[in-house]
Formats: structure tokens, C-alpha cells, sequence
């Protein structure tokens, strides 16, 4: 046996590409090929992208941290399934930036609760107060969204952006039509419980088929 | 998947394996006692570092894992499109776990729908099955021991707004209930007065005692006639009309709540209750389970002369 391990081991620099490469095997052959695969790249048909009302209750979604607790993914197990509705497939995500997968499950799997049977009103006061409607729920209370006007200043830009660079079908056409609802029309008054359960009221509609 | 990331993933995965390989035959290329003389050179106050090979049984150890990973490649999908010898994919898994809890549990669910409710509830083991299917559907409103929450009725009392005959029960959970209460402040005077007098009088049908403190028995004089507006619904005696999902106002449920104010919040503004439509959701085998379950919940079973699941 020759001693030409030495080489890696007093080159620091040499070791370090040699471990690069090494590591990186994992990564071209599990992650890189994704970036151009149909499953992974092509909304689902039924997909619709989130209205500027949805889209701000998700930004809250996210402010308020609810993903911290909250996964959005249901697992092909009977198990999930039954519980939460039908499993997670990855043409639904293509359009979501970042996405919430999430996790850690403290509270249920949300990535189905739009087509639970579950009322808008339910939502509503789970959110001011969970104990009143959940007795055993751990979760914590957010009477404030209620009260707090949605803040519009950046929806705009959002919806361009998802547009622009993450190539979302929304024309120029149906922003126009989003903004003038939100500056004069139906939302010009929305608070941010109504954003969020606008958005939580959106989970798992391009799914709603699959119910048995 | 495209031929050419399907063979960029087999060329990376062969690498990955053959220089694997190479690296533990290169070290395994000499006998450990000729590698006992050998020294990497290093000497520490006369400790000398020798060049030993790796230990035989980590050695066995890796060659085993490479051995796996073939077997692994050949059986299941890894190899770019090569689909494995086993067809496997997670969702035919899913399709056969989903198959097999079918087979198992479908002629259960099969025999308990030949049992009328009102006797099905003399089947523990189907209630049990009723219990876990209604903390899964229905606790979210209903709560876990079925008792509701303020605007989401308790269904372990005997009172029901659209009726609680089996029959009532099931075409509740399969087709959804509305319940609309309209504001009611403008029909009958639309003053703060009003509003507080026909409260009180609606607790009053409740509560006799009501009736006997302080001034209430003049704001129940002045409510009464206005009654003719809430008896639509409600009924002239305040009764209730199951038909229409109208509350009982006499008893002593209330699904808003019993204060005064409760009751004032609810003329003022009126109430609107939802119960989703579950038809779509749930078989007809589990909602007749599940209607077991409730009904059960207010009737007790009958333990004479059971006859055998």
C-alpha cells in the first residue's frame, strides 16, 4: 500500500474540492434533474393562481408563523388521507414562493382545509379565540388580524412579480381588475382575518376532485 | 423524464458505486502484515504512525453496502427511467394500503348498514367506529365529547333544531343544514327599549322566575303582541319548528348562549349557522355509522336480548 492518501491529507485545499465533489453526487443526481422535470415543473390543471385577497392572507400566513406549526403536506398514507383529504403531488406547488410545507405538525396538516367541511364562521372564530370553539387546542389566539386593516401598499408589485418571475398566469388585464377590487371595490375594506381566511378557505381546491 | 437526465442520473449513481469500489480495493490491495512495517513516517516521542489498511470488518461492512445498493437499483426505481424489477411506485402503495383497509373494513361497514340506527346502537363495536369517524369529521365543530360550542349545537342533549329521529340525522350530515335567523330589530320597533323588552320576554318562556323581577313584567306586556313577528318561525308559543330549523325557545338550550345580552345580540343582528354538506366527503355506509353515533349519544341502548353482531 503506497502512501498516496498523503497527498489528500496534507493538501487542505485538494481535500476540500475532493469532498465538494463527493458531496455533491447526492444533490446532481436527486435535486438538479427536478429543475426540468414535467412532475415537478407543470401546475396541475385544476391549479388557480391566488387572488390578490389570498395572496396577502398568505403573506400573513406566513408574518404570523403559522407553517412553524402547520405543515402543508399530506403524505400517501391511508392515515393522512383520511384525516386531511387527498396527498400532496408536486404539480400544486409550482406556483408557490416560497413554499410552506412545513415541518413540524403541532396543529393538523392545513395543505386540505379549504375543502374540509369546515364554515368560513368556523375559521373565524378559531382565529379570535381556538379555546372557544376547540376546548383542547394548544393553539394561540390572534384577535388583532380581525381589527387590522390589510395593508395593500406592496400587493401590486406582488402579483407582478409572481407574474414576471415565476411566470404565473395572472395577464395585466386581471391585476388591473385585482387592484381596482382592492382599492375601491369589495376588498378596499378587508381586514387581514379576511385575507387569511381567504387563503385558508383556497387550500386544496385544485384537489377537491379527488374526494371519493 | 428525458433520455438524457435519465442517463445523467445512471452515469453519477455508476460513478458514485465504481468509485466506491476502487477506493476499497486499492486499500484492500495489501495484506494487513505487510502493511504492519510499513509507516506513514510520522513519529511522536518514539510513537510511530503506521500505514495500516483499513479494519477487515469495516471493509466487509462498506462492501455490503455497495452490495445493497445494487440489489436496492435493480428492485426499485432509482435508475433514471428504469422503473425496477418490483413496478414499485409510492402511489400503487398508497393504492394497495387504501385496497387492503377496504377489504378489510368494507364488509364490516356493509353489514352495519343493513341494521336500522335506531338498533345499531346496540352494536358497541360500530359505535366505536362512529366515535373515531366523528372525531374526525364532526369534533372540530361539535367538540370531542359532542357537547358543540357556542353557535355549533350540542348534540348529546336531546334537543334538535332539525330533529333527531335517525332518519333527521342522516339527511343532516349528508345534505348540510342553513340555519337563518334575519335581524329582527326593525320588525318589532326598532328601539333600544324593544329590543331588551322581547328579550326578556324570550327568556321569560324559559324561565318563569323572569317574569316576577323588578320591572319585567311590564316589558313582557310590551313585548308579547310583538311576538306575532318572531312566531313565523318560532312558532306562536314559541316552540320552534323543526322544519325550518327555528329554535325551541322554551326550553332551557341555548345555542347563542342564555344572558340577556346573548339573546338582545341575536334580534339585533340574527344569526346564521352553516352545516356543510358531507355527501361528497363521506359513503353513505360511514355517514349511517357515524348517525349511529350521534343518535346514540341521547338514547341508550338497549342491553336485553342483544342479538350478536
Amino acid at each position: 500500500m503506497s502512501n498516496a492518501h498523503e497527498v489528500v491529507e496534507k493538501n487542505v485545499g485538494l481535500m476540500i474540492v475532493l469532498t465538494l465533489i463527493a458531496v455533491s453526487f447526492g444533490g446532481l443526481a436527486e435535486i438538479v434533474p427536478l429543475f426540468w422535470q414535467k412532475a415537478t415543473t407543470e401546475p396541475l390543471e385544476t391549479l388557480e393562481p391566488y387572488t390578490a385577497l389570498e395572496m396577502e392572507g398568505r403573506d400573513i400566513y406566513i408574518r404570523e408563523g403559522c407553517h412553524v406549526c402547520h405543515t402543508q403536506m399530506v403524505r400517501p398514507l391511508r392515515a393522512e388521507t383520511e384525516r386531511f383529504g387527498p396527498y400532496s403531488v408536486a404539480g400544486e406547488d409550482v406556483w408557490e414562493h416560497p413554499f410552506l410545507w412545513g415541518s413540524k405538525r403541532t396543529g393538523p396538516d392545513l395543505a386540505r382545509v379549504g375543502i374540509r367541511p369546515i364554515t368560513e364562521q368556523w375559521h373565524r372564530e378559531h382565529l379570535r379565540d381556538p379555546r372557544q370553539v376547540v376546548p383542547e387546542s394548544n393553539m394561540p389566539a390572534y384577535p388583532w388580524l380581525e381589527t387590522t386593516p390589510v395593508d395593500w401598499r406592496h400587493t401590486e408589485r406582488k402579483l407582478r412579480l409572481f407574474k414576471d418571475t415565476f411566470g404565473v398566469p395572472y395577464t395585466d388585464e386581471g391585476i388591473a381588475e385585482q387592484v381596482e377590487k382592492f382599492q375601491n371595490g369589495e376588498w378596499s375594506e378587508a381586514s387581514e382575518e379576511d385575507a387569511l381566511v381567504a387563503y385558508l378557505l383556497s387550500l386544496g381546491r385544485e384537489r377537491k376532485e379527488i374526494n371519493p | 423524464m428525458s433520455n438524457f437526465w435519465s442517463w445523467f442520473i445512471i452515469v453519477i449513481v455508476a460513478i458514485n458505486l465504481l468509485g466506491c469500489a476502487g477506493l476499497l480495493l486499492w486499500n484492500n490491495s495489501i495484506s494487513a502484515e505487510e502493511a504492519a512495517k510499513e509507516t506513514t513516517g510520522h513519529s511522536f516521542d518514539g510513537i510511530v504512525e503506521r500505514n495500516s489498511p483499513l479494519p477487515r470488518w469495516w471493509l466487509g461492512l462498506f462492501i455490503g453496502t455497495l452490495i445493497f445498493a445494487c440489489v436496492y437499483l435493480a428492485l426499485y426505481p432509482g435508475l433514471g427511467k428504469f422503473e425496477g424489477m418490483l413496478g414499485w411506485t409510492s402511489a400503487s402503495q398508497y393504492d394497495s394500503e387504501v385496497a387492503l383497509v377496504e377489504r378489510q373494513t368494507g364488509p364490516l361497514f356493509e353489514q352495519y348498514a343493513q341494521v336500522p340506527i335506531e338498533e345499531l346502537i346496540n352494536y358497541p363495536e360500530a359505535l366505536a367506529v362512529g366515535g373515531r369517524l366523528f372525531a374526525n369529521n364532526c369534533a372540530i365543530c361539535h367538540g370531542s365529547d359532542a357537547r358543540g360550542a357556542k353557535g355549533y349545537p350540542n348534540l348529546a342533549d336531546d334537543v334538535w333544531l332539525y330533529g333527531g329521529s335517525a332518519e333527521q340525522i342522516v339527511t343532516t350530515i349528508t345534505a348540510g343544514r342553513q340555519g337563518m335567523m334575519p335581524p329582527m330589530a326593525a320588525a318589532i320597533g326598532n328601539t333600544d327599549d324593544a329590543v331588551r323588552d322581547m328579550a326578556i320576554y324570550v327568556q321569560s318562556l324559559s324561565r318563569p322566575d323572569v317574569a316576577n323581577k323588578g320591572s319585567n313584567a311590564a316589558a313582557i306586556e310590551r313585548a308579547k303582541p310583538k311576538f306575532v313577528m318572531c312566531a313565523a318561525c318560532h312558532g306562536p308559543d314559541g316552540s320552534g319548528n323543526q322544519m325550518l330549523g327555528a329554535p325551541n325557545l322554551t326550553d332551557a338550550s341555548w345555542l347563542y348562549g342564555p344572558r340577556l345580552e346573548d339573546i338582545e345580540y341575536t334580534i339585533r343582528n340574527g344569526r346564521s349557522g352553516h352545516m356543510p354538506a358531507h355527501e361528497n366527503l363521506l359513503t353513505k355506509e360511514r355517514i349511517h355509522v357515524i348517525s349511529a353515533y350521534v343518535y346514540s349519544l341521547s338514547h341508550k341502548p338497549d342491553t336485553k336480548g342483544l342479538p350478536s353482531p
